[in-house]
């Protein structure tokens, strides 16, 4: 009976953390607990759960993209340069901006699968590349005042009385259950952890492994793009320093979320968990007031250690048994 | 005559197998362009007794550069990787310039310089902090068994708070002469932190050449596990790699803070990863562990200083310096894969064949 359950036990590590910050929380500040407050979790971090659903495949296959932060930066400073100097629509270049997410992160699986290169150097190189291409553009951050983009920002969705969400929120959730549903329900789900398992049995197994790996960067890659188009509606501007550092959070909020970085195990699920368990520290910390934002880093840096550590033990324990 | 043809293929040989060959070729190349598209690139002045010179300013701008690419050397041989490498530099350079501080007085009329704490203790400081935190990656990846990459992304997370958090989230200003001596000084000439990186090559050369060391280093890099079973003590020596990598990664921070006379949490090192990386890659390092080559990682530390320095000279806008790294590390990805050698052989051959057919 306990051994069934023990594959949720990171999950459960996870979810009753964030469920004692948010306790913390409303016991310790006026109006932390309220349902704006939560939602807000959501509306800020919207973003990082796109990208860190992208970043969770990538994980359970046992690779790692380091390129999400560039990519993201590069997608809203393309959007906005199409939309603010040559004027394109709206509905245009976000198609566009979506594509050239999804062929660079394709472009970078294949490099990983056909010619056996470390993920980690090629999806290195790709950040640089990304950035790089960002400051080709422009070196200025570009502000978004098309009208029509604006009010798509500024749109909110009333859920009930006081409690609203915005667009951007709403498409997290949407690709946070369509990302459940590809894992957990269909053959490319199941190749997935097959390969974080052991590629050599997927292959022996007649799996798609190939075919899977590079879609699982491609995937990475349009969801990147997903949450560049997600960030300037949320920024309202293009700008190449936009995003540094976002790939360590997308990785924390992973390990955070119970995917071991060893592939294989892991859930999607785990993964929003672990992005509002990162969220709720930085709403933790601005609340407090007396502590500077760089905690956050130190704070997020210690999470990760106790997670790994964790895995490790976790780890050990499977082998053992 | 015919011993003339098997000395002189044996030459020729002996060159193209050298491998250094291709990290030589690169620089030459760049020193080429730099010549023709800056007449006065070699030019070199004798001014304020030293020399003055766009090559003396690469060098002496290399020199943090060269000291990370070493300790990074031996980490990528044992298989290993070193993200926090940034991190540790703006540690080590905060902790030396908030020991130093230093105040201009003017004591019985002669203004003397007065740190807070004693220059060298501040150094020594500086560069135990950073051991330590090699040592912390070290005892993550060799203990407790985590993949080096994410063992120092923890570091390289929490690594900026602490510098920001020693420095007040403020840039330290140094006003202490001596201090500025490591970083601007010239020995015999030529700038003295080029001195520091040749001692650190030599110590390490002579380390694993003259000892089993390189060899053990190595072993690790091949298989872990077998070096483990033929008594290699794997773990210390990992452990001591990555400290190691920690130490030169504190003695860069040094270097740089004292160049800017400043340290600053957020900026210094900035990156620092990612070129030292290319560097040790551009050098004939395998990224898989196994071969490495500190002279190459010298060589590859001068390749992206002078790319850095061209890029600046020309007029195009540095940003591009990004676009361009990245190719090299696509290129230099591509050709030490052996797939893509194979692939390639097979691009070159299939047409010829078609034709004879």
């Amino acid at each position: 009976m306990m051994k069934r359950y023990a594959k949720y036990l990171p999950l459960m590590a996870t979810v009753s953390l964030f469920m004692a910050m948010a306790t913390f929380g409303s016991v310790s500040y006026n109006g932390f607990f309220s349902a704006q407050a939560f939602l807000n979790l959501l509306i800020d971090n919207a973003f990082l759960v796109i990208v860190a659903v992208g970043m969770t495949f990538v994980i359970l296959t046992g690779g790692i993209d380091l390129s999400v932060g560039s990519v993201v930066a590069l997608s809203t400073m393309v959007l906005a340069a199409l939309v603010e100097k040559y004027h394109w629509s709206l509905w245009l270049a976000m198609p566009l901006v979506l594509l050239m997410g999804t062929s660079l992160g394709a472009f970078m699986g294949w490099l990983i699968q056909r010619f056996r290169l470390q993920p980690f150097i090629v999806t290195l190189a790709g950040m640089f590349l990304a950035r790089g291409l960002c400051y080709l553009i422009s070196i200025d951050s570009i502000s978004i005042t098309d009208e029509a983009y604006t009010t798509l920002a500024q749109m909110r969705i009333t859920l009930w009385p006081d409690a609203a969400v915005s667009l951007s929120a709403l498409l997290a959730v949407a690709v946070l259950l369509v990302a459940m549903y590809v894992a957990h329900a269909t053959e490319f789900g199941r190749t997935v952890y097959a390969i974080g398992g052991s590629e050599q049995s997927a292959v022996l197994m007649g799996l798609p492994v190939a075919r899977t790996t590079v879609l699982v960067y491609t995937f990475s890659g349009f969801c990147s793009a997903l949450g560049g188009v997600v960030f300037t509606l949320y920024m309202l501007s293009g700008y190449g320093l936009h995003a540094v550092g976002l790939e360590l959070d997308a990785i924390a909020a992973v390990v955070i979320g119970g995917t071991l970085l060893s592939g294989g195990v892991g859930y999607v699920a785990g993964t929003l968990f672990g992005v509002l368990t990162l969220g709720i520290i930085q709403s933790l910390i601005m609340f407090d007031g007396s502590l500077s934002s760089w905690w956050t880093r130190i704070v997020i840096g210690v999470l990760l250690f106790v997670f790994c550590v964790l895995q490790r033990v976790f780890e050990a324990g499977r082998k053992n048994s | 005559m015919s011993t003339a043809r098997t000395t002189t293929t044996t030459w020729l040989q002996r060159v193209q197998s050298h491998a250094l060959l291709w990290p030589l070729v690169t620089l030459s190349l760049i020193l080429l362009v730099n010549a023709s598209l800056n007449p006065g690139f070699w030019m070199l002045q004798w001014r304020d007794g030293h020399l003055y010179g766009s090559v003396i300013d690469i060098l002496n701008r290399s020199a943090p550069l060269m000291l990370v690419s070493l300790g990074m050397t031996l980490v990528i041989a044992t298989r290993g990787i070193d993200i926090s490498v940034g991190a540790v530099v703006a540690i080590s350079a905060s902790v030396a310039a908030l020991m130093i501080g230093g105040t201009l007085v003017i004591n019985n009329g002669v203004a003397t310089h007065v740190s807070r704490f004693p220059m060298p203790l501040a150094i020594v400081c500086a560069l135990l902090v950073a051991l330590f935190c090699g040592l912390w990656n070290g005892l993550l990846v060799a203990k407790i068994g985590l993949q080096p990459i994410i063992a120092t992304l923890i570091l390289m997370v929490a690594g900026r708070g602490i510098a920001q958090l020693a420095t007040g989230g403020q840039i330290v200003t140094v006003y202490y002469a001596p201090y500025f001596y490591i970083g601007n000084g010239f020995l015999w000439g030529l700038p003295f932190a080029l001195f520091i990186a040749a001692a650190v090559y030599l110590v390490m050369h002579l380390a694993v050449t003259r000892t089993a060391l390189g060899l053990f280093i190595q072993a690790i890099g091949i298989n872990p596990a077998a070096a483990r079973l033929a008594g290699v003590r794997e773990r210390l020596i990992t452990v001591c790699v990555y400290a190691f990598c920690g130490l030169t990664a504190g003695v860069a921070g040094l270097i740089i803070s004292s160049n800017v006379k400043s340290a600053d949490g957020n900026n210094a090192g900035n990156l620092m990863e990612l070129d030292a990386i290319l560097a040790v890659t551009l050098g004939g390092t395998l990224l898989r562990g196994g071969r490495f080559n500190l002279a190459g990682s010298m060589v590859g530390a001068l390749i992206i200083q002078t790319l850095t320095s061209t890029i600046y000279s020309i007029g195009v806008p540095p940003e591009i310096n990004l676009v361009v790294k990245a190719a090299v590390v696509f290129v230099v990805m591509l050709l030490q894969s052996a797939e893509f050698r194979r692939a390639v052989h097979g691009w070159v051959m299939r047409p010829a064949v078609g034709g004879a057919a």
